[in-house]
């Protein structure tokens, strides 16, 4: 129960980060997950569970964050509020800790609309800043929400999202202190095509007093073709992908467009890290972990470095 | 159900509907929210919009009406008291509280009971450009 996050670890030493997501399985073999994180080891600092993504089912957060952690991969668990209750969120918490789970992101989630069972019906019984609460709680003062007291208190280094891209834009910094004062450590943004309005949104975020207190971590997505960059922009909610990379990419002849992808994504790593207070990049690439490996080698963001052998990495400890 | 609370309901209910299309929570908090219910929202979100609201304001879930929380910041900045308040980090729902009379719930207290292992936050500091109001 000892083991800290090494995530955590790499950004206090100021560290520029690079963690990245997981494509996620719908194998019952662990084997298939297995293969995709191996894709990353070594380029990545850790990597993203995501909690049925885009409101489509697949193998739990929990269930491949723990396979992660088996390999020695440090995982970050990603848990949403669309599809549990209280009770069922606060027991995924305290079993990821078992589990040697030290890394979280929280968040409301996509809506079931979004995705391949339209018809369920959704559960939002907390929300997604009463859940970094939560989970503090559970980590600074050892008790559940009821106010019941664990045994052991876990030890999560606690992320959130925040997305600078969408409507109010000039409430969208004040919601990050918000999730700050909940108990957020750090913060994966939604994917930042429109560098200048990202660097808008971070003078605010610093106006605030903020930088120094939590650690931002822009996505960067790692367009693989005109046609997922097409897709992208016209089906995934509150992403807003600039009509002229879609054109850009589509312009560029099929066979080169994966080249292409990766240019646009080195040099959005580039533009995002001159912007003061961004802690990191987290690279998307969808359903394509080689991808993910060639910006980050492109970017000049290879070899990640270790931190000091007293903090191990990601096991039980 | 009491008598009074009949009562009350009787007033409350088709009052709240009509002018905030409340969904009786039974622990309001409308002035927190720019007089806009957040339990509109299909994410029944207390604590701010997420992060799917449309470039035109509009909600992730429901693509011709507008995002409840747009509608709260807005209403919350022409409010001339309380413009403060949608800062607070609001407890979870209490849903036994579903279909009750939140001007009772406030009488007595009732809604201002959290979980014991939610912890109360200080009002926020705030500073810099993005001013809070008040």
């Amino acid at each position: 129960m000892t083991s800290q996050s090494r995530l955590a670890g790499l950004l206090r030493e100021g560290r520029f980060v690079v963690t990245a997501e997981l494509s996620s399985s719908d194998s019952a073999d662990p084997e298939a997950t297995w293969r995709q994180a191996e894709v990353l080891r070594g380029s990545v600092d850790a990597i993203n569970c995501t909690d049925n993504t885009g409101a489509h089912v697949h193998m739990s957060s929990l269930a491949a964050a723990h396979l992660l952690v088996e390999k020695g991969i440090e995982p970050i668990m990603q848990l949403t509020v669309r599809d549990r209750n209280r009770l069922a969120l606060q027991a995924d918490l305290l079993g990821a800790a078992a589990l040697g789970v030290r890394n979280l992101v929280l968040m409301s989630g996509d809506d079931v609309t979004a995705g391949d069972h339209p018809e369920a019906r959704r559960i939002y019984d907390i929300d997604s800043m009463q859940l970094l609460e939560v989970a503090a709680a559970m980590r600074d003062r050892g008790t559940y929400l009821s106010g019941r007291k664990l045994e052991q208190a876990p030890t999560f280094f606690i992320g959130a999202v925040e997305n600078p891209f969408a409507p109010p834009l000039e409430f969208r910094p004040l919601r990050l202190q918000k999730k700050v004062r909940a108990g957020a450590d750090f913060i994966q943004t939604q994917l930042v095509f429109d560098v200048r309005l990202f660097a808008h949104f971070m003078a605010m975020v610093a106006d605030l007093g903020l930088v120094g207190k939590v650690f931002i971590i822009p996505s960067i997505g790692i367009p693989r073709s005109a046609r997922s960059a097409h897709f992208m922009r016209e089906k995934v909610p509150g992403l807003h992908v600039p009509e002229s990379l879609v054109a850009r990419l589509e312009r560029t002849p099929q066979a080169r467009q994966a080249e292409e992808g990766v240019k646009i994504a080195v040099e959005l790593v580039n533009a995002v890290r001159e912007i003061p207070g961004v802690s990191g990049v987290h690279l998307i690439g969808i359903k394509w972990e080689e991808g993910v490996v060639q910006v980050a080698e492109a970017a000049g963001l290879l070899p990640r470095p270790t931190l000091s052998p007293l903090v191990s990495a990601g096991g039980r400890g | 159900m009491r008598v009074i609370e009949r009562l009350v309901l009787a007033v409350e209910k088709p009052l709240k509907e009509a002018i905030w299309d409340c969904q009786m929570c039974g622990q309001c908090i409308l002035h927190s929210t720019g007089l806009s219910c957040p339990m509109r929202c299909p994410k029944n979100l207390r604590n701010g919009p997420c992060g799917g609201v449309r470039p035109d304001g509009n909600c992730e879930v429901y693509a011709d009406k507008r995002c409840v929380w747009v509608e709260a910041w807005e209403g919350s900045q022409r409010l001339p008291v309380f413009k403060s308040h949608i800062h607070h980090l609001q407890k979870p729902v209490d849903w036994q509280l579903q279909g009750t009379s939140s001007w009772i719930n406030l009488l007595s207290g009732r809604d201002g009971k959290a979980p014991l292992g939610w912890s109360p936050h200080p009002a926020l500091p705030q500073r810099g450009r993005v001013s809070e109001g008040e």
